[in-house]
């Protein structure tokens, strides 16, 4: 936003004032430009965070007499928040979905997709990619269709289970974390394959090739060499496919609401019905404000960490 | 909306910002400057689109505003309210706009499951730009949405309706608030029991017509079935989250109205959280699962499955017993969702016992659906003309020949017609010995926490014992210390 300071030292006095002129008739209408969207985000952005701070503290509800006569309660949703088991409960099933699906799943498998599809053959790469991507420019609704189609009591799985002679099983009720993980996987994990393979084309081969010669393994050369250097892609990843999954609602609450019982009640979905089904909106929001915290604090566990290793 | 948008958009609305400060400290000023600037205008632009749509979306709900036009929102799809949408189209608009030419009656129902309708009902009503002219209530709701101030008062519009006087007493306290004015029309009320197919209990040995005496009875039935049917399931009924209502209805209120705890002490207007009429409900719904007399989990808890379990599985004989309303006897009918010419040679109606046959020896729940009239409503007037219309004896009758319904008025319950429909001798029966829900403006939030325990106690999750340690500390969490009491 400031002048340039390698042009402001080099030029004279007067030349200097009406680059300034310029500049901040420049600045001017930039700024003038960007209002609406300024404007916009104010409105539907930090209007509904800031929002969702104040009800956070209140007992609003969609219905019955708080709906009417909203009230400050302090700190008292967030008190029976700690209280709730089902809260406990929903942390532990929201850092295992967490973990599992886009830290260990989609990270892991999406790098090593990008790594073995690394100076392949472009039509293989081409067939391949459009394979994983077609997972992932599915809409959520749809891959939970997809997926309750598959693993239902009468799916696709059990039919071929059938078929070999072994007896069905009611994934979504026998494994039912499991299997929206695998959804998710399936559904997230060529996000992570693009950003690693566009990572990985920017390693100049020629290190890696003077690596080799030094007497590096393949193993040293991916491990010493090149995962150092693509860190920066696998931070921005990995908070991505963090912020992404920790907002998973859609996939969850199609495949099994979040049940049977508690079993696949992520924060969204507890939020959800909190908010929605118990129709307590301040306590739904209170939860959200904690779930906005979660995914702060672990973006900036990764960048903190990354810091420290450089 | 706004508040469902703020929720979701708090959630969600941080990836864009960490995105560019990470990105921020990575080059010059200058970059950032720019890929802020391409940000803001990226979302905005997104942001702005969205907002045009969604504009454009509910102005297609919104009435026009004129004084003929009123809107009528109820709960349609997948079979649901098949008859109360005919019953509008063919039978009461047609002869309502005779009266009124100019009127204009337009129809906006919601498809939703039965727990989201409630949830979208008050979104809708909360704002004047949505709110429809009249609305269908549940009867549990009705008290709820008129202490949040949604719903118009009908006192004063009742006293110049003679009508009134012949609707039955009790239906009438399930549509007055706690301020104890009146807040809706019932249009239709219910009553619960026991279906049952006839010939599996032959070929099981058991006496027909079935008369359990006691829970024990019925698990005894239950016991037989299973062992002289594999195959069969033995008893049917609604027990997870995803059933909704009907979980908490059908389900644990009826087999908790037959103890001696209900579920609010109306003296002292307090809820009773922990009883042992709680612990039976509980053990006996954990019998039912953990003996396997049940149907399987994936089967029972899944939103669809009260549908899958009266269309399909009943006329193939899948299933033994079901605890249910008498509307399911509407699925059978030639015009219904799964015509059964059979259905009543099959199926018989039994009267749910109280726990060891106790008192009155049966017990029943009763609900309903009223007609209601928003307090954002534009066109009071003329939507009060409409629900006058339809609420008729004439037409009030169409209705329940329609949708399989009890009636809320007395003098329809005595035609012939209407006592000719199958089973409704028997299930005007249960209205003597039958029970409503508290019209407390919490219960909708107790009914859930209801429907989680019950739901945690037939996957295993919570023994009994622990399901009513949980219910009193979610239900005293949800309706304050000061009004619970133990037993």
């Amino acid at each position: 936003m400031d002048a340039n300071p390698v042009i402001s030292t080099s030029t004279s006095v007067d030349s200097k004032s009406s680059l300034h002129k310029r500049k901040n008739k420049k600045l001017l209408s930039s700024l003038l430009f960007l209002l609406p969207s300024w404007i916009l985000l104010l409105i539907f952005f930090i209007g509904p965070i800031l929002l969702t701070f104040y009800f956070a503290f209140t007992n609003l509800s969609l219905t019955g007499s708080e709906a009417q006569a909203t009230q400050f309660v302090g700190f008292s949703n967030f008190v029976n928040m700690f209280q709730d088991p089902n809260f406990r409960i929903s942390v532990i099933k929201t850092i295992l979905y967490l973990l599992f699906s886009a830290i260990i799943g989609q990270q892991v498998l999406g790098f090593i997709l990008a790594l073995l599809m690394k100076e392949k053959n472009p039509a293989f790469r081409r067939v391949i990619g459009i394979i994983v991507i077609a997972g992932w420019v599915t809409p959520e609704i749809v891959v939970a269709f997809c997926w309750v189609a598959f693993l239902n009591d009468s799916g696709t799985l059990n039919m071929i289970l059938q078929h070999m002679g072994l007896k069905p099983v009611a994934w979504l009720f026998a494994f039912p974390m499991t299997s929206v993980i695998i959804a998710n996987i399936w559904h997230g994990t060529a996000f992570s394959m693009l950003v690693f393979q566009a990572a990985l084309d920017d390693v100049p081969k020629s290190i890696e090739e003077a690596a080799v010669v030094d007497g590096a393994s393949r193993f040293q050369v991916l491990y010493r060499i090149v995962l150092p250097m693509i860190k920066g892609s696998v931070v921005t990843n990995m908070i991505l496919v963090t912020l992404q999954t920790l907002g998973v609602f859609t996939l969850i609450y199609a495949m099994t609401g979040g049940g049977p019982g508690t079993s696949t009640q992520t924060l969204p979905i507890f939020m959800y019905n909190q908010a929605f089904v118990n129709y307590q909106l301040g306590y739904g929001t209170a939860i959200s404000l904690i779930l906005l915290l979660i995914g702060v604090l672990v973006s900036l566990l990764y960048l903190k960490s990354m810091k420290v290793k450089v | 909306m706004f508040f469902e948008s703020a929720i979701i958009i708090a959630s969600r609305s941080y990836i864009p910002f960490y995105f560019s400060k990470f990105e921020e400290g990575v080059d010059m000023k200058v970059k950032s400057y720019k890929k802020l600037a391409a940000i803001s205008v990226i979302a905005g632009s997104v942001l702005f689109s969205s907002a045009c749509s969604d504009a454009n979306s509910t102005s297609g709900n919104k009435k026009s505003g004129d004084n003929n036009t009123i809107s009528i929102t109820y709960r349609d799809g997948g079979g649901t309210n098949k008859g109360l949408t005919d019953w509008l189209n063919k039978d009461v608009i047609p002869e309502f706009k005779k009266e009124h030419p100019k009127a204009n009656i337009k129809l906006s129902p919601i498809s939703a499951s039965e727990g989201d309708y409630f949830a979208k009902v008050a979104l809708m009503l909360k704002s004047g730009q949505s709110a429809p002219d009249i609305v269908t209530e549940d009867t549990f709701m009705v008290n709820s949405d008129a202490s949040a101030g949604y719903l118009e008062p009908l006192d004063d519009k009742l006293k110049n309706w003679d009508e009134w006087s012949h609707y039955i007493e009790n239906v009438k306290n399930g549509v007055k608030a706690q301020d104890g004015k009146i807040y809706g029309v019932p249009f239709n009320t219910d009553s619960r029991g026991l279906w049952y197919n006839k010939e599996l209990f032959k070929k099981a040995g058991l006496s027909v017509p079935w008369e359990p005496k006691s829970w024990g009875d019925i698990l005894t039935a239950a016991r037989t079935i299973k062992k002289k049917s594999p195959g069969v399931i033995p008893m049917w009924m609604n027990s997870g989250k995803a059933t909704g209502e009907a979980t908490s209805m059908q389900t644990f209120e009826m087999l908790l109205y037959g103890t001696k705890d209900p579920l609010y002490d109306e003296e002292k207007q307090k809820w009773i959280v922990n009883s042992q009429g709680l612990l039976d409900t509980y053990s006996f719904i954990d019998t039912i699962y953990k003996e396997k007399l049940g149907p399987g989990l994936s089967q029972v808890l899944n939103g669809q499955g009260g549908t899958v379990a009266y269309t399909q599985l009943f006329p193939k004989g899948k299933i033994a017993i079901g605890l249910d309303g008498i509307w399911q006897a509407g699925n059978y009918r030639k015009d219904g969702p799964a015509p059964w010419p059979d259905a009543f040679k099959t199926l018989g109606y039994a009267a749910m016992p109280t726990q060891n046959g106790e008192g009155p020896g049966k017990t029943s729940m009763s609900g309903g659906w009223a007609f209601s009239i928003p307090k954002k409503s534009d066109n009071k007037d003329l939507s009060w003309e409409f629900i006058k219309f339809i609420s008729t004896k004439e037409n009030n009758l169409k209705l329940l020949l329609k949708e399989n319904n009890l009636s809320p008025r007395e003098d329809v319950s005595k035609e012939p017609e209407y006592l000719n429909l199958p089973m409704f001798k028997e299930a005007s029966e249960f209205l003597e010995n039958t029970h409503f829900r508290p019209s407390v403006d919490k219960y909708p939030s107790v009914s859930t926490v209801i429907q989680s325990t019950v739901e945690d106690v037939v996957t295993g999750k919570l023994s009994p014992k622990q399901a009513v340690e949980i219910y009193q500390k979610n239900v005293t969490r949800v309706v304050g210390e000061d009004k619970v009491i133990e037993r």
